[in-house]
């Protein structure tokens, strides 16, 4: 089925590299993984309050190190020194327990990213990547929800209201948008025919998936940002609402350990959608020749993760946060439904096109079969507007506009030119 | 159970020493975090002892060459059921721990009996699935890789049970959804737009919202009523609740809501004193009434 396997023992180049990996090459990957990890939470931290600082048009950290890029460096050496409260009402262990959760497999979904191509280290062939599973996708799916469990847990033991209403959201927005994250990674599956990342960045050289399938790309970004807890999806943490939510009670290196665990899960979401949707770390047409070194590779992954982390920087930036019930409202009848019809069409048309080269009349009509049951099922979620009732009878004496009222469009002003100060003075601006 | 284990060791024995050192940490920890499971009195410690279990179990599916079955144990059961009950648990309350009283008679003993019963039963069937039937091996069941053999018998030997399970889950949902919607009155919620229109029917008690509390320069206490444009104090911009609160706090003078105005007070130095005293909750208007 899948032309790169190799006919003596059924893996694929890929894995076959990875097989012959010594112990030391392994370890090395994994500290650098981890090294990587941490290093992108550090930049992305500071990279986020730069780009927030410059859409709201205020300088930013701009004190610590060259042009402050080593402010969140600093902030993590002084949360780790900061007191470690214990609150009474909490239960301990998992109280202690809660970060460790969160932040493990954070960092274990890195492990089936493909970084980049074959490269060679020390003399030694290999690619950018710690293991090939078969399932590949489903490993980062699996942490992604093991992940949830130290949210919940630490906002449950810490034993406030507020944590435990960040937990409980917490706990119900990743069950809802999980399901929509999954849905939508179906379809490159059905395209790829494999689940192991490897062979869905090679399956993407005819062409990337995020414009193959667009639906598909569009519900897991957006599932992604929701899957993360980042605004406008922020709601286990809202801090007008919940104070700080599940980590209110978190101090020093327990709190660090959440915040390591957020910004680990983007990058490794943004990574995944680089590894599904944008062809991994292929090069684009022009620079198609590229693709022959597995370090420009590389580096070709690591601008496509940044675009992605900096989308999430600009809806931070941009959006304000979602209220609850239009949060789940759109994951399960939006999301949801429109990933399913998705994956119908995808299915008829895969349907078709292996029946015969598409001849067979019974193929064709099962085709029109389900397309038409896909639009009719569409059709039924679509709700039917109510006719809005125009004539209303004011009971009351309060005074009240007209129900119909038109505001006009206000008229020019003209300003007063002898009031105006001399050029210079002041900018047009503060005239207003 | 020591038979069950060695016939475990066994067929790992072609697999390596890492399966069956895997198998020898994780079995004891799956066993341990079961019974624990049973024991905890708190029944998030419970649940969390269940997923403990869960987890070891899946990583025994990815020893055995089952990766697909393994993610999926993790994704589903610990994923997403367990995180329901734990949803449930927590909504419950933290403190609720089990009671040591037997609310059904006879309950421990039905439940010991039924619980070696059932022992009996999948140490007798699985037993037998030991030693009677000879195994088939990874080769035959899954020649092209595990998942495509899965795929494959689920879509077409297994398709009947597959989707008759699949009617069954989507029959309980739709099933759980009727119920829990059942108890609601079948009134239709009104929008935004209906319920200006209602509003301005009269079917409210008023039809603008209640005026907030009138809190001025010379008071940061929400105990000062507010004002109506033509001067008068407006009493439903005072909370019911800080009203009826007894305050035996050394006396305050009042919270003057017409400090700032030419009106019957003119006495700008207590107003300013009052400016910066909190919870003057002693209800000014009674002598401007």
């Amino acid at each position: 089925m899948n032309p790169a396997i190799d006919p003596v023992d059924g893996m694929t180049r890929t894995q076959q590299l990875l097989a012959d990996d010594p112990l030391w090459l392994v370890v090395l990957k994994v500290v650098v993984l981890f090294a990587v990890g941490v290093v992108l939470t550090l930049f992305m931290i500071n990279w986020e309050r730069k780009v927030v600082a410059r859409m709201q048009q205020r300088p930013g950290p701009n004190r610590v190190g060259p042009n402050g890029w080593l402010q969140s460096l600093a902030d993590g050496l002084k949360l780790a020194f900061k007191e470690d409260i214990m609150p009474v009402l909490a239960d301990k262990k998992v109280y202690f327990i809660a970060p460790v959760i969160s932040t493990i497999p954070a960092f274990l979904a890195f492990s089936v990213i493909p970084f980049g191509g074959e490269v060679s280290i020390f003399g030694e062939r290999t690619v950018l990547q710690l293991v090939d599973l078969p399932v590949g996708v489903l490993v980062v799916l699996a942490c992604s929800s093991i992940g949830v469990y130290g949210i919940v847990l630490g906002g449950w033991a810490s034993g406030s209201p507020y944590s435990l209403l960040g937990a409980l959201r917490s706990a119900a927005q990743v069950i809802s948008y999980e399901i929509a994250l999954g849905l939508s990674v179906v379809a490159v599956v059905l395209y790829a025919r494999s689940m192991s990342t490897a062979d869905i960045v090679a399956a993407q050289g005819s062409g990337w998936y995020f414009y193959l399938l667009i639906p598909s790309f569009v519900v897991f970004v957006v599932a992604m940002v929701g899957e993360t807890n980042r605004a406008p999806f922020d709601l286990p943490e809202a801090e007008s609402e919940l104070v700080g939510g599940f980590h209110t009670e978190y101090t020093s290196l327990k709190f660090a350990l959440f915040f390591l665990a957020e910004y680990v899960n983007m990058v490794t979401v943004s990574a995944m959608a680089t590894t599904l949707f944008l062809g991994g770390g292929r090069w684009p047409w022009p620079l198609s020749s590229f693709n022959d070194n597995g370090w420009l590779m590389f580096v070709a992954f690591l601008i496509k993760t940044l675009i992605f982390l900096f989308v999430f920087i600009w809806l931070r930036g941009t959006l304000p946060r979602f209220r609850y019930d239009q949060f789940m409202k759109l994951g399960w009848k939006v999301l949801v439904p429109v990933s399913l019809g998705w994956i119908l069409v995808i299915f008829a048309i895969r349907a078709y096109r292996n029946s015969t080269g598409g001849e067979s009349t019974a193929a064709l009509l099962i085709t029109i079969g389900i397309v038409i049951l896909a639009i009719l099922a569409v059709a039924f979620l679509l709700p039917d507007r109510g006719t809005p009732d125009q004539e209303v009878e004011v009971a009351s004496d309060y005074p009240v506009p007209p129900l119909d009222l038109k505001v006009p469009s206000a008229p020019k002003r003209r300003r007063p030119v002898e009031r105006r100060q001399p050029a210079g003075a002041l900018t047009g601006k503060e005239e207003e | 159970m020591t038979a069950l284990l060695a016939q475990a060791a066994s067929t790992a024995g072609d697999a390596g020493v890492g399966e069956a050192v895997v198998f020898w940490i994780l079995g004891p920890v799956a066993l341990a975090a079961a019974i624990a499971m049973v024991l905890a009195r708190n029944a998030v410690h419970s649940a969390l002892f269940l997923v403990l279990t869960m987890l070891s179990l899946a990583v025994f599916y990815l020893m055995q060459q089952a990766p697909f079955l393994g993610f999926v144990q993790i994704i589903v059961y610990t994923g997403a059921v367990m995180m329901l009950f734990l949803f449930v648990l927590m909504l419950v309350g933290r403190d609720s721990s089990d009671s040591v009283v037997e609310v059904l008679r006879g309950q421990r003993v039905a439940a010991v009996l039924l619980g070696l019963a059932f022992a009996l039963l999948l140490v007798a069937g699985v037993g037998r699935a030991a030693f009677a039937i000879p195994s088939a091996g990874l080769g035959v069941a899954a020649s092209n890789g595990n998942l495509p053999g899965i795929g494959r018998l689920v879509f077409t030997d297994y398709l009947l049970p597959f989707e008759l399970t699949s009617a069954l889950l989507i029959t309980a949902a739709l099933g759980a959804i009727v119920l829990a919607f059942a108890q609601k009155k079948p009134k239709a919620k009104l929008g935004q737009r209906a319920t200006v229109i209602a509003r301005l029917r009269g079917e409210h008690a008023r039809v603008s919202p209640l005026p907030g509390p009138g809190v001025y320069a010379t008071a940061n206490s929400v105990a000062v009523p507010a004002l109506l444009p033509d001067g008068s104090i407006a009493r439903e911009s005072l909370s019911e609740i800080i009203e009826g609160h007894e305050v035996d706090e050394h006396p305050r003078p009042p919270a003057d809501a017409h400090a700032l105005t030419d009106g019957r007070r003119a006495e700008p130095e207590s107003a300013g004193t009052e400016a910066r005293t909190t919870g003057a909750a002693t209800g000014g208007e009674e002598e401007r009434a």
